[in-house]
């Protein structure tokens, strides 16, 4: 059996106030294959984002990573030095964020950005390196790339500035690419073009993703596998196909239920009621309970344990039922 | 580009004709300029030949215009006390300010920026929050009682350097620089110091913030998921961020340091224009201040103009913005 | 399928989720987040100042304006030296046998005066000017701002020290340098608030009620502005007493019979070679106790109205 790429055992990072620490995720457990995608998915307040910084290894004060492995081809990220780290981000495993607009820095040039990236991890003559960078912009579909190169960020657009951002994360070949909602703040058409690029891209060169995201829809046309996380925890995973045609936590079915393509037209919208909830709000319990349909007590004083079948898991007291065999 | 500078140059040259408005009418027109421009002691043909000559007899509106050209030629009347024009007088020590300011403008960038970047980097350490508070000081002190604390401590107490006055000086293209002595540093390490506090204050101040919000920044961010090391991610990504409000800000101060140098060259009795200024309003030679005020209005908006080229030049998004 | 419209659960406060304990870090990071030093050093030192200044010709050992009280032989005495009349001189005679303690406590007093009488008359001309800037628009709007900028463009002390030399010295003719010196910066302020709120809906509400331009300038528009300004102003303070001192030391502000700490210190420089530092030193500290308490407050007073917290 191979080593998988990226193995994430209870994970858990926490937040500092003055009252305590508050766990932002908790047992978290990743599995990821070489090339495989794996939509995180989840709404605001979920834990997404800080588990792949968690991950990325880029929580800052007041967050602290408190427990669990990190296990990226064999070897415990976590154990690694501060100069250990920075040679593999970049390089071997690289980060997409969310906003276009301040990702890259607008005094520099483009060229100069990329080719930094480049030149912190191996020593390239520079011609060499130029030609890397025109065929990185080239894969992300920026127009006359070798002029491009010159210009400064704010005079691209920002569904251009993201496929820039890409472009960076490609240029050493990483094995893992973590992106952070990138495609979040563009409009939906170009939305659709960048998905299209980076399965392309990632097929191309076996590259595995994990995205996160808070759409579906997303979900449903790029990724091999999706993890649902609501309040700090992952409650749902499976092979996308399965999840989505057959979900087995409450949550997901809600979620499912009120994408907008799932709507009868003239009819309101399905929600899920209330809120999730803060940091300090949560319950002992299933996060989920106070607005789950299912809930029973137990739900809300014991935290449901992982029901694990092959290839799909889920943490539920009150699952929904699997489909007919 | 072009269209900028011209408009810049344009409003520039009104702004002067406006102060040379303002300063005819507060000495012309408000106060009694025979009084103001004809020596007290002068007898009474003298002062008949002086009117006429002046024009001080004529329409108001005739006497702007009288001013205006004579102004254009360089003629700003007169020094009571010393006899010579006075453009001459202020021209002969505008070196001797000129140098006083660039040392300062020297110390406020190799102590202000650095430590800036400290207190920055380390904000939330006892260092950098000592550096900040610090600061406080600096531009808390009243500029002359500082040059005195410093004659005081350096001079008297200490006796490293001297009190007052300017050192020997070298003729460099018939322009005589004390910067070239070592006698002329020791004397104008002092008052530069004295100049400069404030400034050092207000830059460190500039670059801490500017360091503390650049940390924040995304880009820095992705810069480190890049994989850059801190030490470039510092000097090309923060730095580059940062100095141009500082320069900015050092540009604009130049011509405050020239105004403040009033007051440091009379603590330091150091012989440059401020000291000219103070000497004649107390001599009550009006000309010379008369000519001070038209020669430093000019200075101030000459390095205005030249700060908002040399920003359109740093900044590549105001030359977006100026071409749209 | 589920019911959307179940109604949620209520949970039992004393069933929510508890924080986690201690971890190595913790401590460390906690640190960081707790709060900069209070601000209550910098207001008790501010009170004790004020207290102090009011109650100066009851709590003065001399009345330093009366010159029949000095004796030239008690000229530039040390700090804690004694006079012929069984009184000490706390912190030194000057060069006239003036008592310094008195005489700083006096200064001190002409300082403040000063320092508000220019702040509080430049608050308003400059709001006034600013409110009205905003209100009418347009043209006047556009010179109104032209003048402010002009005279923003100059370095204060210059402006103020030309104003002198025409008008000559004197309390009166002080406070009026720093007055038109410091208004233009509250125009400026004032303006800028006045152009936000006036977008607002009560003043299109007050508009359309057809109540007059003056009455919703004041009435309506200039209390809601006065928040910025009158941060500013409390900073202004310090610069206002800074600046004047810096003027009567230089020779041009308050004459030699009100004497303010800028002219104490100006009559002890030429003593200070000879090593008799106190004439100087003294009026130099507590002006710097009484602008750096300004200052502080000023600062936290910021921090606490800035609109982002």
């Amino acid at each position: 059996m191979t080593i998988p790429l990226l193995e994430v055992q209870d994970l858990q990072t926490v937040f500092h106030t003055e009252e305590g620490a508050w766990p932002a995720v908790s047992d978290i457990d990743i599995r990821l294959e070489a090339g495989e995608i794996l939509g995180l998915v989840g709404e605001s307040g979920s834990g997404k984002s800080v588990t792949g910084f968690s991950i990325f290894g880029m929580i800052d004060a007041p967050g602290e990573v408190t427990q669990g492995k990190v296990l990226f081809k064999g070897q415990d990220l976590r154990e690694l030095s501060a100069e250990s780290m920075r040679k593999l981000r970049g390089d071997r495993i690289a980060m997409i964020f969310q906003d276009p607009l301040m990702t890259l820095n607008p005094v520099l040039r483009i060229e100069e950005q990329m080719l930094e990236a480049i030149d912190a991890h191996q020593k390239l003559p520079k011609a060499q390196a130029l030609q890397r960078c025109v065929e990185a912009l080239a894969m992300v579909g920026i127009p006359a790339p070798e002029k491009r190169l010159r210009s400064y960020p704010h005079e691209f657009s920002g569904g251009m500035r993201q496929r820039v951002a890409i472009a960076i994360a490609m240029l050493n070949r990483p094995d893992l690419i973590i992106c952070d909602e990138p495609t979040t703040a563009l409009d939906v058409t170009i939305q659709g073009q960048i998905l299209y690029r980076m399965q392309q891209i990632c097929q191309a060169q076996g590259t595995a993703l994990i995205w996160i995201t808070h759409d579906l829809g997303v979900i449903a046309e790029l990724a091999d596998r999706v993890a649902v996380m609501y309040g700090g925890r992952i409650v749902e995973t499976g092979t996308v196909a399965e999840v989505l045609d057959a979900p087995r936590h409450p949550y997901t079915q809600g979620l499912l239920n009120s994408l907008p393509a799932q709507a009868t037209p003239g009819e309101r919208l399905t929600q899920i009621n209330g809120m999730a909830p803060s940091l300090s709000g949560r319950v002992p319990g299933c996060a989920f309970a106070p607005r789950c349909s299912r809930a029973i007590p137990r739900c809300v004083d014991e935290q449901p344990p992982v029901t694990t079948i092959p290839g799909r898991a889920f943490r539920c007291f009150v699952p929904l039922e699997a489909p007919a065999a | 580009m072009i269209v900028y500078i011209l408009r810049r140059m344009v409003q520039s040259f009104l702004v002067l004709l406006a102060v040379s408005l303002v300063v005819f009418m507060a000495v012309y027109a408000v106060g009694d300029p025979i009084e103001l421009l004809v020596s007290a002691e002068a007898s009474d043909a003298d002062r008949l030949a002086m009117i006429k000559r002046l024009g001080l007899d004529l329409p108001v509106w005739l006497q702007y215009w009288s001013f205006l050209t004579r102004a254009f030629q360089g003629d700003l009347g007169t020094s009571f006390v010393h006899g010579i024009p006075a453009i001459e007088l202020i021209v002969q020590r505008f070196p001797a300010t000129f140098e006083l300011v660039v040392v300062a403008i020297g110390l406020t960038c190799l102590i202000g920026i650095p430590l800036g970047l400290v207190a920055g980097l380390f904000n939330d350490k006892p260092l950098g929050r000592s550096l900040m508070g610090g600061s406080v000081l600096g531009f808390s002190l009243p500029n002359f009682w500082q040059g005195m604390m410093l004659i005081l401590m350096f001079a008297v107490w200490l006796q490293w350097l001297p009190s007052s006055g300017r050192g020997d000086t070298v003729n460099v293209l018939g322009v005589p620089l004390s910067l070239f002595t070592a006698d002329g540093w020791s004397h104008v390490m002092l008052p530069a110091i004295n100049l400069a506090l404030g400034n050092i204050a207000l830059v460190l101040r500039l670059t801490a913030t500017g360091v503390m919000e650049a940390k924040t920044q995304e880009y820095v961010k992705f810069a480190r998921a890049k994989g850059i090391s801190e030490r470039r991610i510092l000097t090309r990504h923060i730095l580059r961020n940062i100095l141009i409000p500082v320069v900015t800000v050092i540009g604009m101060e130049f011509g405050t340091l020239i105004a403040y140098s009033t007051i440091t060259e009379t603590v330091f009795a150091w012989p440059g224009m401020g000291k000219l200024l103070i000497d004649s309003i107390y001599k009550l030679d009006r000309p010379v201040v008369v000519a001070y005020v038209m020669l430093v209005t000019f200075i101030f908006v000459m390095i205005n103009l030249l700060v908002d080229l040399a920003y359109a030049v740093l900044d590549p998004r105001v030359q977006l913005q100026e071409a749209q | 399928m589920m019911q959307p419209d179940k109604s949620l659960m209520t949970i039992d406060p004393s069933k929510r989720a508890q924080p986690l304990q201690d971890t190595p870090q913790r401590r460390a990071i906690l640190k960081k987040l707790r709060s900069k030093p209070s601000v209550k050093g910098a207001v008790i030192a501010l009170v004790l100042l004020l207290a102090v200044v009011l109650l100066a010709p009851f709590l003065s050992p001399q009345n330093p304006y009366d010159l029949g009280a000095l004796d030239l032989m008690d000229g530039r005495l040390k700090p804690m030296s004694e006079a012929a009349s069984g009184m000490t001189y706390w912190l030194g005679t000057d060069d006239q046998g003036r008592d310094m303690l008195s005489a700083i406590l006096h200064g001190l007093r002409i300082s403040l005066m000063v320092g508000l009488s220019a702040v509080v008359l430049a608050t308003i001309i400059g709001s006034l000017v600013g409110l009205v800037a905003a209100y009418f628009g347009g043209w006047v709007d556009t010179v109104l701002m032209r003048i402010v900028d002009f005279i923003l463009g100059f370095p204060t002390i210059l402006v103020a020290l030309v104003l002198l030399a025409i008008l000559g010295r004197g309390v009166d003719k002080v406070v009026i340098a720093i007055v038109l010196v410091q208004w233009a910066h509250y125009a400026r302020i004032m303006r800028g608030r006045a152009l936000q709120e006036r977008k607002k809906e009560y003043i299109e509400a007050a508009k359309n009620l057809g109540f007059p331009g003056w009455r919703i300038m004041t009435r309506h528009l200039l209390p809601n502005c006065m928040g910025p300004v009158m941060v500013f102003a409390t900073i202004q303070i310090a610069n206002a007493i800074v600046l004047e001192a810096t003027l009567s030391f230089l020779g041009v502000g308050v004459p030699i019979t009100e004497p303010s700490l800028g002219l104490l210190i100006a009559n002890g420089f030429q003593y200070l070679m000879s090593g008799d530092y106190w004439i100087s030193m003294f009026p130099g500290l507590a002006l710097l106790a009484l602008i750096l308490s300004i200052n502080l407050i000023g600062d936290r007073l910021r921090e606490a109205l800035d609109p982002r917290k």
